[in-house]
């Protein structure tokens, strides 16, 4: 078809390109044969350059594909001597560096928990000093990823959440995540507000983000993308708010798997060969109960004032592991065991490189034992709780002991204990029998004993679930509860999704029950996927919420502290920001037999065809009256009566 | 008898109308309402198209400087001379080349401008003088007693479209004018082949439209090595760590990019638009193992191995996320403390000075070795400076070379100028306009036409108005670069032809020509057969019945007759 563009595949090329500026009686010239990569530093050679460049003869090798490269050409001299005011433009041991404007840490967080199986947490924050929405395009790279950088100052990206979480996190065996994010693939993005057409960069970021991470991102159009007014706020520093320029979509039904974690990988500085970053084996984190990856972009303060910022990028990675999936049921874990690798080093261009231990459960070494034991402790204030922390500096050398390689070992010595029930959390499910109606049940938890704290609940329901808002109850405690603000926005056929966000207050120890009717809809034969009954999925629901805290948190944001604790900025120290998300939907819609359309080909053909022959017969035949013909019992009578040679009857 | 003949006749007649019915009514109705929608398209000017006869026109300026023609044959000077030349490249593609030559005196101005001590300087003063346009050349013819040149050189190119030709000692005095221009044509002719166009170059530029015959190898190579005409490139600088822990590289990409690239791709910038960027890449490794030469005390890279040391690498490198411009890579290899120093060693086991090589369109690699700048007593990391002069001096060859700035080797007597600051000559950017302007028209007429002819096989394939009026633009802007060629005006030609370009590429690769691409007839039967099938087997059964009684009734009659 396109036999035209087909490149020609010839390899034949020319081991030395002459390219030579001719010099008059080259025969006198002695050619010396030796190139010069010339690097004029000395401004009276500006002919001698040309005419010192000797040329080789063009040697015609047999099929070859690389060249080895010739330059006879100075870089000119003029442009040489304007710059080079420096006297030694050599290679130089830099005694003087000046100081990097980027910054990358890394961090391991493993929190044993409660049920025997062990959470594992990978921070790795990226900071640069730049603008990449200045006019001057930002176009050198160092630490910072090349291809997330495009993406950014080509679609004025003010700030770009993704996950892909595989597995459901279990709140109330798990506790709170330090980073939560719903199943399947979630991509909110916060646009500059120069973006003009927004849904067309929309449009346009999440086909390349598709490409990026290998994500079927691409799948995301107008019918499942939403603008929240008010659940998703910018993280970062800036103070538009205007939800315009917000777009937030999830698709619940994507599969996260090891072509997502490769790409996740290769944004990292020392990619998957130094540093945490070497335990992240595919077949491992993949065989979890829970896997999440994430990505997030956004402008932060460099300092206390907030007079310059920088762009943070943080790439995080969540994995549980399940106490019983290995097989031997021990309560015993070790980082060759999770990962089927130990540390050796730490990334060499991370500033700082830890992992800590969460022993907040276990301050005497009761439960579970950590091997080898470390007095470095450190306490910080994580989702409005004090913990504990054994931290493993990876850049001293001393971590790693005198085998050179470290593997942390815990283990459990009794399965006692109680875990902290969460303050908040949800869950959500779909009730009703049949394929015409049904209602979606959210039920919010406060575990608070004593105070009552408002939630801002999204929902985003697809648009072939049409919600019966009149049906809309809220109740606490069997009483109604009254939503302070309510935002609804209408689905439209093929368009848009449902959108319904609104601020209910939850008293104090109580369980708040959100209920919607809606319709199933009946889709085109094309809409339907592949696998019709299986089911559509119906993202999570979202619940943003200030948490009242026990302790005092830590509103300045600019302040050394682990990673983990900083990703959500706190502006008040008795509450903290907690996101729960709850369990997708997974609804059966009215599904028709999809080899319906050539059956019903066949059927009105027939009946046509029948209909027209009886018609075609009656218009196109002439009837006449035919003897009736004699009975059988006759026939065969005049047949003997033949071989008998006697007159038929 | 008679009632049964009339109930025949009406039978006969009622299959007949239903036939009529079904063949005047029923077959439009199915035809238009299963009809794959297909605009309108240029096709007899597309076919016009694939004939292609282009016409190449340079205007060249003779001007004799004082001493060189007499006064009477001063005022013989013909006006304009026109020279054409005539190529057939293969049964559809011809070219013409048209050197418009005008000849006059220099100027005053122009004869002090000739004076001045070295070529170099009067080259620059006569460029301040005029300035001509773009596909045009100068050519000053100064006495053969002129101590501008060289003893041994006859012809100065300068930096920008002039040359500088000193007359033959013969040609002294006493000889007619047409001698004299005689006498000058074969040198005229060399200095628009170094200048300008070269039969060569468009061959090469054709090369999308006529296949060459694998006579000539170099010119080949070179056609090969550069990047296809393209409306934009993205060019990617980076700078490849495999050992971060012991050595800590910093390189001042955005300086010497400022310096050295950018100067270049400012007087590029007619050509297409270019988009700098750079990166550093940790821990990236080269595909093969280089040898330890113990008596070299270096490692080496053999010249068969380089085509296996770019692969691993190029998957760290990342493909463009914002544009799908062809992407030029650079690449700035510092070998690991372990593995340094390392050469590159070409087929005949010489080391490659530069140590560095590129790949054909694809982009170059150079090996900077470190080793030598701390002592073997150094605590790694060691903080290393690079001399980007060095590195962009490379680069920057291998840029040119890719871009395809034609390296064409002057003949002998010629002294060509070195290069400006820019690092490109005038007339080098006008050579690569010309053979990226011809290209162009190839490619796009190529594309054009056989966009038309897939159209015109497949029929399946819709044709929305958006794509017809891509070609349909296409079509004109094609049509006016080789007016434009024709004319001489390269600039424009040039302009016309991205246009061309990127109108039929976005014709050719619209999505929409694909949804109906596949839809087999044996579906279109399947779904067809239930309903023709009952319909027409009675309407065809009848007809032949009516035939074979129609037959029978004239047989009747001619055996009554007889």
């Amino acid at each position: 078809m396109a036999a035209h563009r087909c490149s020609h595949s010839a390899l034949l090329l020319i081991l030395c390109s002459s390219w030579v500026f001719s010099v008059a009686g080259s025969q006198e010239t002695t050619p010396t044969g030796d190139h010069h990569a010339y690097v004029v530093d000395n401004p009276q050679t500006v002919t001698e350059t040309a005419e010192q460049t000797a040329e080789q003869p063009a040697v015609v090798e047999e099929e070859r594909r690389w060249e080895a490269t010739e330059v006879e050409e100075a870089t000119p001299d003029e442009v040489a001597t304007d710059k080079q005011d420096t006297s030694a433009p050599d290679t130089v041991v830099h005694s003087s560096v000046p100081p990097p404007k980027d910054d990358f840490q890394e961090e391991l967080v493993i929190r044993p928990l409660h049920s025997g199986d062990i959470y594992a947490s990978f921070q790795f924050r990226t900071l640069w000093e730049t603008d990449f929405l200045r006019g001057n395009k930002v176009s050198h790279y160092r630490l910072f990823p090349k291809s997330l950088g495009q993406v950014i100052s080509k679609f004025s990206v003010r700030e770009l959440h993704i996950s892909f979480t595989q597995g459901y996190w279990r709140t109330m065996q798990w506790g709170q995540p330090f980073l939560p994010s719903p199943p399947g693939a979630e991509l909110w993005v916060w646009f500059q507000d120069s973006v003009t057409d927004v849904d067309g960069t929309w449009k346009e970021l999440t086909n390349v983000l598709s490409g990026i991470f290998c994500a079927s991102l691409n799948f995301i159009d107008s019918t499942n993308t939403v603008q929240p007014s008010a659940s998703f706020k910018p993280l970062g520093v800036g103070n538009e708010t205007d939800h315009r320029f917000l777009r937030y979509a999830t698709l619940p039904r994507e599969i996260v798997c090891t072509e997502n974690l490769t790409p996740w990988k290769k944004l990292l500085p020392c990619g998957s060969k130094a540093g945490l970053a070497v335990l992240l084996k595919s077949e491992k984190l993949f065989h979890s109960s829970f896997h999440s990856q994430a990505v997030h972009i956004r402008p932060v303060c460099k300092d206390w004032q907030c007079t310059t910022t920088s762009w943070e990028l943080r790439q995080t990675l969540n994995v549980v592991f399940d106490l019983h999936t290995p097989g031997q049921g021990k309560r015993e874990w070790s980082l060759f065991k999770m990962f089927s690798r130990t540390l050796t080093e730490a990334c060499p261009l991370a500033s700082s490189s830890k992992i800590y231990i969460d022993i907040t459960d276990d301050p005497q070494g009761e439960q579970f034992e950590v091997s080898p034991a470390t007095h470095l402790l450190s306490q910080a204030m994580v989702l409005g709780d004090r913990r504990t922390f054994s931290v493993y500096d990876l850049t001293q050398q001393i971590t790693f002991g005198t085998v050179r390689s470290l593997n942390l070992l815990i283990r459990w010595k009794s399965s006692e204990g109680d875990m902290l029930r969460p303050l908040l959390h949800a869950e959500r499910y779909v009730a009703g029998y049949g394929l015409q109606t049904g209602e979606i049940h959210t039920l919010m938890y406060n575990n608070h004993p004593y105070r009552s704290f408002p939630v801002l609940l999204l929902e985003s329901v697809p648009w072939y679930l049409r919600l019966y808002i009149h049906t809309l109850t809220v109740t606490s405690k069997g009483k109604d509860n009254k939503p302070s603000y309510i935002h609804y926005e209408p689905s439209k056929d093929r368009l848009r999704p449902h959108l319904l966000e609104m601020l209910v207050q939850l008293p104090p120890n109580s369980v708040t029950e959100v209920t919607v009717q809606f319709e199933r809809a009946l889709l085109k034969w094309t809409e339907y996927t592949p696998d019709p009954n299986h089911g559509f999925y119906v993202g999570s629901s979202v619940i943003s919420s200030l948490v009242p805290s026990i302790v005092a948190m830590n509103t300045n944001s600019t302040r050394e502290q682990p990673l983990f604790s900083s990703f959500f900025p706190c502006k008040e120290e008795s509450s903290y920001f907690m996101r729960v998300y709850t369990e997708p939907l997974l609804v059966n819609l009215p599904t028709p037999d999809f080899s319906m359309p050539y059956n019903v080909i066949c059927l009105t053909c027939t009946v046509v065809a029948v209909g027209y022959g009886s018609l075609y017969n009656l218009l196109t035949r002439s009837f006449q009256i035919e003897e009736p013909s004699p009975g059988l019992a006759k026939r065969i009578a005049n047949i003997i009566r033949k071989m008998r040679g006697v007159p038929p009857l | 008898m008679a009632t049964t003949e009339v109930e025949r006749r009406r039978g006969h007649l009622a299959a007949l109308s239903i036939a009529a019915v079904v063949i005047i009514v029923g077959v439009p109705l199915w035809w238009r309402t299963t009809e794959t929608y297909r605009a309108w398209l240029p096709v007899a000017q597309i076919n016009e198209l694939s004939n292609l006869q282009l016409q190449l026109s340079a205007d060249v300026e003779v001007v004799f400087a004082r001493g060189t023609v007499t006064p009477e044959q001063q005022k013989k000077f013909p006006l304009t001379q026109t020279q054409d030349e005539e190529h057939t490249v293969d049964e559809d593609t011809a070219l013409r080349y048209r050197y418009e030559t005008k000849y006059r005196t220099a100027t005053i101005m122009e004869e002090d401008a000739l004076n001045q001590p070295t070529a170099a300087e009067a080259d620059l003063s006569l460029h301040t003088l005029s300035e001509s346009p773009c596909g045009s050349l100068v050519v000053y013819v100064i006495p053969e007693s002129s101590s501008l040149l060289p003893q041994d050189v006859d012809v100065y190119v300068g930096q920008r479209r002039t040359a500088l030709l000193r007359i033959g000692a013969q040609m002294r005095v006493g000889k007619t004018l047409d001698q004299l221009l005689a006498h000058l044509e074969p040198r005229t002719k060399q200095v628009l082949q170094v200048m300008s166009f070269s039969h060569t170059d468009i061959t090469a530029a054709l090369s999308d439209r006529v296949r060459l015959s694998p006579g000539n190898k170099e010119s080949i190579a070179d056609s090969m090595r550069a990047f296809k005409s393209s409306p934009g490139y993205e060019i990617t600088f980076s700078l490849l760590n495999p050992d971060p822990k012991s050595h800590r590289l910093h390189w001042d990409i955005e300086g010497a990019v400022q310096t050295y690239i950018q100067p270049l791709l400012t007087k590029l910038a007619s050509v297409a638009n270019f988009s700098i960027d750079s990166q550093t890449l940790y821990y990236a490794m080269l595909g093969v193992n280089p040898r330890f030469d113990s008596s070299l005390g270096a490692y080496t890279l053999n010249s068969d191995s380089l085509a296996h040391v770019i692969n691993p690498v190029e998957a760290r490198l990342g493909s463009n996320a914002a544009s799908s411009n062809p992407v030029l890579n650079f690449l700035l290899y510092v070998p690991d403390a372990h593995h340094s120093p390392l050469h590159i060693h070409d087929s005949k086991k010489q080391e490659v000075p530069s140590n560095a090589f590129h790949s054909p369109r694809w982009g170059g690699i150079m090996i900077y070795n470190v080793n030598s700048f701390y002592g073997p007593d150094a605590v790694f990391p060691v903080d290393l400076n690079i001399d980007m002069a060095k590195v962009m001096g490379v680069f920057l060859a291998q840029l040119r070379l890719l871009l395809g700035v034609q390296t064409s080797t002057a003949p002998s007597g010629f002294l060509v100028a070195p290069c400006s600051s820019t690092g490109l000559a005038d007339w080098e950017l006008d050579r690569l306009m010309w053979s990226r302007t011809v290209e162009n028209v190839a490619t796009a007429t190529t594309t054009i036409t056989s966009l038309a002819q897939l159209l015109d096989q497949i029929g399946n394939i819709v044709i929305n108005d958006n794509i017809a009026e891509q070609v349909s633009s296409a079509v004109t802007s094609l049509q006016l670069a080789v007016a434009e060629l024709e004319a001489g005006n390269l600039r424009f030609a040039l302009q016309y032809s991205k246009e061309a370009i990127l109108a039929s590429e976005r014709a050719f690769f619209d999505p929409s020509l694909l949804h109906l691409l596949y839809f087999p007839d044996d579906q279109k039967f399947a779904i067809y057969i239930p309903l023709f099938l009952p319909m027409c087997v009675p309407i065809l059964l009848s007809l032949l019945k009516i035939v074979s009684d129609a037959r029978q009734k004239r047989k009747e009659k001619q055996a009554k007759k007889d």
